[in-house]
């Protein structure tokens, strides 16, 4: 527990990680509801969504389908960031060296970063579920739509958010473990998430398997479960998978990355 | 013992860092672990906190394996300058560091005491000169009252003022009963303040003992004309161009003879080798 409280001590004061959830949280109402509501009273609808599927999109009951179908992409992307920054920059200032040598065992080190980034991910979640809900209830009163809060959907695209978010922050994880650093880490985990999987599903449409596999990728699991539990209209968000099958292969892939980085983590020297 | 290492050896390639390296640690003493920079002091270090694997060998701090928890909760350690958070306060880089050692928070602000850092507590540490650093580090190192202090150049980057204060702090934590470890290649600091040293050269421990066993017996130096008479008089005396060195001689009796045998005595004083060339002498001919 120790480490898990000096983790979330210095996520807290962090700059970095209020900045990075600070820009989320922009994005997320800006093309979740200020876009749309521009394009709903009167500016041009370029995605050619009917009147009906833009008040749809912002009805404060499906405020779950709104958050959960911004993080297969862009807000994975900067949850990706930010577990890459957390852990690589260790490697700079030589906090891992001091953490390493103030007690706790390495495994106890890395629980307490997962842990802290985990909470870290649940208040991300939390807050972009509340900023989303806020503007929803804005817009429908502005519009004097009959509208009532989110059911049980909601708390089911809520689970498959923090899966999402589990999975691109143990992503960032292993990635900030594997270079040992916050730059490369960042730059290839933006690669992946933004550039990689999008240039594969380009490929997949001449090549079978190639499709079939990026349906499987983090990113493309990531957008099955969005889509699975209602998420729609944004980039990254697939149907191809049952909603079971993309979250145990996101719970595979949160396995997968947190335990290469911890056993990275004990094994390797630390100089 | 606190620390003992036996043919401790770290690799990388064809390359030993470490080469064999077996050294004691005796509690409540102030060990000087001295060499020249890249001799293999911090990677011996790394070895046993546990953050460099050793290639061979074994080694024991506080009768534990080196990193295991056991071991490192009664160790305290800054190593290659300290490495903190920089966009956080001093207290706050130690309250983390407090809560990660299970230690009760109120230590925090004894250990800025300590080090005389008190005043600047709240600023950040992006902000702290290497000086303020290096204090934070040692503050960092004393939280939760350690068995055995680890102290990887402690002295690196401060002023002459406080080279002196963290000479005062580790002599009265020594006084205290605290057994420490330091690593320097600053040989008047490990003169002042050390019981013991380990001299390290090119991965090798060449030497262990105290600063008056390297530094050797102290030896006459006797200026006199003719220097080549006063050389046949003085029995074990060794000519060095136009000065003799005469070992565990009778000064009174010394100067006697010279005197009645008409040869003019110019100077008698006693001479040592200081640690400095000692220690040139060893990690030289390593």
């Amino acid at each position: 527990m120790g480490s898990v409280k000096a983790e979330l001590l210095r996520l807290w004061k962090w700059p970095a990680t209020w900045v990075l959830i600070g820009v989320w949280l922009v994005m997320t109402l800006s093309f979740g509801y200020v876009f749309n509501y521009i394009a709903l009273d009167g500016g041009g609808n370029a995605r050619g969504m009917s009147q009906q599927q833009l008040v749809s999109a912002m009805q404060p009951e499906n405020v779950g389908a709104a958050v959960v179908r911004g993080l297969p992409m862009f807000g994975g992307a900067i949850i990706l960031v930010l577990a890459a920054l957390a852990v690589g920059s260790g490697y700079g200032w030589g906090t891992w060296k001091t953490t390493l040598t103030a007690g706790p065992s390495r495994v106890s080190a890395m629980a307490g970063t997962l842990g802290a980034l985990a909470v870290v991910v649940v208040v991300l979640v939390a807050l972009t579920f509340a900023a989303d809900l806020a503007a929803a209830v804005t817009v429908a009163s502005l519009e004097g739509w009959d509208w009532s809060l989110p059911g049980w959907a909601a708390v089911e695209a809520l689970g498959a958010s923090l899966l999402i978010a589990a999975m691109w922050t143990a992503f960032g994880v292993f990635l900030g473990v594997v270079t040992k650093g916050p730059a490369l880490a960042v730059g290839l985990g933006l690669m992946w998430a933004v550039v990689t999987e999008n240039l594969l599903r380009g490929v997949g449409s001449l090549l079978g398997p190639v499709e079939s596999l990026t349906e499987v990728l983090p990113g493309g699991t990531a957008g099955n479960l969005a889509g699975a539990v209602g998420g729609s209209g944004a980039p990254g968000v697939l149907t191809n998978l049952s909603g079971t099958t993309a979250a145990l292969l996101l719970l595979g892939y949160v396995v997968v990355f947190t335990g290469a980085a911890t056993l990275l983590k004990v094994r390797r020297d630390l100089v | 013992m606190i620390v003992t290492t036996e043919k401790l050896t770290k690799r990388y390639g064809d390359r030993a860092v470490v080469d064999g390296v077996s050294l004691s640690v005796r509690r409540g003493e102030v060990y000087g672990f001295l060499g020249p920079n890249g001799a293999g002091k911090t990677t011996t270090i790394r070895m046993l906190l546990g953050l460099v694997k050793p290639t061979s060998g074994t080694a024991r701090v506080l009768g534990e394996a080196p990193g295991t928890p056991k071991a490192l909760l009664r160790v305290g350690s800054l190593i290659e300058g300290p490495g903190f958070y920089p966009y956080l306060s001093g207290r706050d880089n130690l309250r983390v560091h407090a809560a990660r050692r299970g230690v009760r928070a109120e230590q925090v602000e004894t250990a800025l005491e300590q080090v005389d850092l008190l005043g600047a507590a709240g600023e950040k540490f992006r902000r702290y000169s290497l000086g303020m650093k290096q204090r934070l580090g040692v503050a960092a190192a004393l939280l939760g009252r350690p068995e055995l202090l680890v102290l990887d150049e402690p002295t690196n980057g401060l002023d002459p003022a406080g080279m002196a204060d963290m000479r005062e702090l580790v002599r009265a934590l020594a006084a205290q009963g605290q057994t420490v470890l330091l690593s320097s290649h600053l040989l008047g600091e490990v003169e002042e303040i050390c019981d013991r040293v380990g001299v390290i050269a090119n991965g090798k421990l060449v030497a262990e003992s105290t600063v008056d066993q390297l530094r050797g017996d102290t030896v006459l130096l006797v200026r006199a004309d003719p220097i080549e008479k006063a050389h046949v008089l003085v029995e074990g005396s060794e000519l060095h161009g136009d000065v003799l060195h005469v070992r565990e001689a009778d000064t009174g009796a010394l100067v006697r003879t010279l005197v009645h045998a008409d040869v003019d005595v110019l100077e008698v004083r006693p001479l040592r080798r200081t640690l400095e060339e000692v220690f040139f002498e060893m990690t030289g001919a390593a």
